[in-house]
């Protein structure tokens, strides 16, 4: 196991010095001059010179990379143009908020997800299993931009539960997690379903129920229990795109997040901001899927010896 | 009786009139198809919406850009179907002509995507070794991106824009194709009749697209048509974020954007931009649905 463990965790090294790389060239990357761009057209040239030396592009590309990387280690990103405050000082204060809304998210998401998987698989034909799946395919299909806006315009503006935007209380957070959460709570469920359909059709299930076990405990005991380890697989791999789906989210209810922070960032041309916030994510994602990888290695055996 | 007739006497063969008609595929699927209303209705929508699409300046009541300041934030009515935006513009008239701009920005990129990553796909499961490694793992990169983060990256560095917007959904598209049809090609590769068209001399370029890629289309065409309707969740959220077309453009997303700063006021605004871009994302998502399950049914 821990042959297995070391050897996922070395061969995600390469990735993440790679992205490392790509997002560096972020800077590189934007046609014509970023420093340009950020001066504005009318800017002297002695603005945009400064602006060039705040940016590092002054440099030559390999000295700026292992300015770059020397950074990356101590935790020094860069100033944020827009503020003047460092990038971390930048992007720390906006890390609560995002967290909080993905792990609200992700536990309604799962527990719902899963009980529709669970009694659709159960009732498959069935009224229940039509209805529960079209809330399914209708949480894959619907604009969750659109989604936050009418639960606003029904819960905050006609009957006035909730706020409207920002962050005062647990109550501000209801309608940014439902947001967020319909995505993966139905493709949770359509996986749910299609996991459990399968375990059922397996010989232990059939033996279980020849031995006379009430259906519940078929279900639950045998079926359910042994389509959790992929159930769990899948929904550990969507708290990855969850933290980045909180773009979406906190710009519809006015959250000072990291989500809306990347798109404030993005219009006001802070690069340095950008650039850290796409690494943040990027690295975040793919410790997220390593996790849940070992994690699948230690639940399921088989997967080692592959 | 000669040694022949005794032999057809006793061997009735069946002339190619009395031979069973082999069915076409194409018809079985077909009949198969039109068995999953849900799937066979969300075509219909589709069909539809392509053809109101591609027809709408020529029946829209109103001209989608004329602004109207005696009928500002109407609600809907006999007069304004839908309602009337801040410019007193018909909603109705604007999402109908927007339709062409959403739907094929949408289905350009979607398609722009697939062909690159089929090509990067076949060429990595056929050939192997370096290029194999060397496109999977360009793969990873881009994957090491969650969906919309890679759109809002491109995004960020090539600027807003609706060709833009097209860009940046088409390379978010490349991966996934690139992955699903590299391990079809792998499976393809082995099968028996690949094995008799390169023992009879075919090139590798006629054994790749003549004989492995027809292999491969199920899988494609039922992944397309999910990903057009990712595409245009895509291209409209970015729109929304006000990184897509310009707010001035008929685009849905960008309609939904106008109408958020009008939720008290004119909720119509919000809802019917909104009910478009679901019931088509929904329609694409079914009729992918639908053609996964006739294609095989174990999946279902």
């Amino acid at each position: 196991m821990g042959r297995y463990c070391l050897k996922r965790i070395l061969s995600t090294i390469p990735l993440l010095l790679v992205i490392s790389f790509v997002v560096f060239m972020f800077i590189h990357m934007i046609p014509g001059d970023p420093a340009r761009l950020i001066a504005g057209q009318d800017a002297t040239k002695e603005d945009v010179a400064i602006i060039r030396e705040q940016l590092g592009l002054d440099k030559p590309l390999l000295e700026q990379y292992g300015e770059y990387m020397k950074g990356l280690l101590t935790g020094d990103l860069g100033n944020s143009i827009k503020n003047g405050k460092t990038v971390a000082q930048t992007i720390l204060p906006r890390l609560k908020p995002t967290l909080m809304l993905t792990f609200s998210s992700m536990v309604w998401a799962t527990i719902v997800g899963i009980a529709i998987g669970v009694i659709s698989a159960v009732f498959r034909g069935k009224t229940l299993d039509y209805f529960g799946m079209l809330i399914a395919i209708s949480g894959i299909s619907i604009p969750s931009f659109w989604l936050g806006l009418e639960l606003i315009q029904g819960f905050s503006v006609t009957l006035r539960w909730l706020p409207t935007a920002g962050l005062d209380s647990w109550k501000s957070y209801i309608l940014p997690s439902l947001t967020m959460g319909a995505g993966i709570m139905a493709v949770l469920a359509r996986f749910t379903r299609s996991t459990m359909l399968e375990t059922m059709r397996e010989d232990y299930v059939r033996t279980a129920r020849a031995k006379g076990l009430k259906e519940t405990l078929v279900v639950m005991r045998h079926a359910f229990k042994n389509s959790l380890i992929e159930i769990v697989t899948v929904g550990g791999l969507q708290i990855g795109g969850l933290l980045s789906g909180s773009v979406m989210a906190e710009t519809v209810f006015s959250i000072p997040g990291l989500g809306r922070l990347l798109v404030e960032s993005i219009n006001f041309r802070d690069y340095k901001v950008v650039q850290a916030l796409l690494l943040f994510f990027a690295v975040e994602y793919i410790v997220i899927n390593l996790i849940v990888d070992l994690l699948y290695g230690v639940i399921n055996p088989k997967v080692r010896y592959d | 009786m000669t040694e022949t007739n005794k032999v057809n006497e006793e061997h009735h063969y069946m002339s190619a009139e009395e031979l069973p008609k082999a069915k076409s595929k194409t018809k079985e699927f077909i009949k198969k198809f039109m068995k999953r209303k849900t799937a066979v209705v969300s075509l219909v929508f589709i069909l539809v919406l392509i053809f109101l699409a591609l027809t709408a300046r020529f029946f829209v009541p109103y001209d989608p850009n004329q602004a109207d300041y005696s009928s500002l934030l109407q609600g809907p009515s006999a007069k304004h179907l839908w309602g009337t935006d801040e410019f007193g513009r018909d909603i109705f008239s604007r999402l109908m002509v927007g339709a062409k701009l959403s739907l094929f920005s949408a289905l350009i990129s979607a398609f722009i995507g697939t062909v690159i990553g089929v090509l990067l796909g076949l060429l990595a499961g056929f050939y192997g070794g370096i290029l194999d490694s060397l496109i999977m793992r360009g793969s990873d990169i881009l994957f090491a991106f969650p969906d919309i983060l890679l759109a809002i990256a491109v995004v960020a560095i090539i600027g807003p824009g609706t060709i833009n917007v097209m860009i940046a959904v088409a390379v978010f598209t490349v991966p996934s194709f690139a992955r699903i049809i590299r391990s079809a090609t792998l499976t393809v590769k082995e099968a028996p009749y690949v094995e008799v068209a390169r023992s009879l001399g075919c090139k590798n370029g006629r054994i790749l697209f003549v004989h492995i890629f027809p292999g491969t289309i199920q899988s494609l065409l039922v992944n397309f048509t999910m990903r057009i309707g990712t595409a245009i969740l895509a291209a409209s959220s970015l729109s929304f974020l006000g990184f897509g077309a310009n707010v001035t453009e008929p685009e849905w997303g960008a309609m939904l954007s106008l109408g958020r700063n009008y939720l008290n006021t004119a909720p119509h605004m919000v809802l019917f931009p909104g009910i478009l871009i679901f019931l088509t994302v929904l329609a694409f998502n079914l009729l992918g649905d639908g053609l996964r399950d006739t294609m095989d049914p174990k999946m279902n």
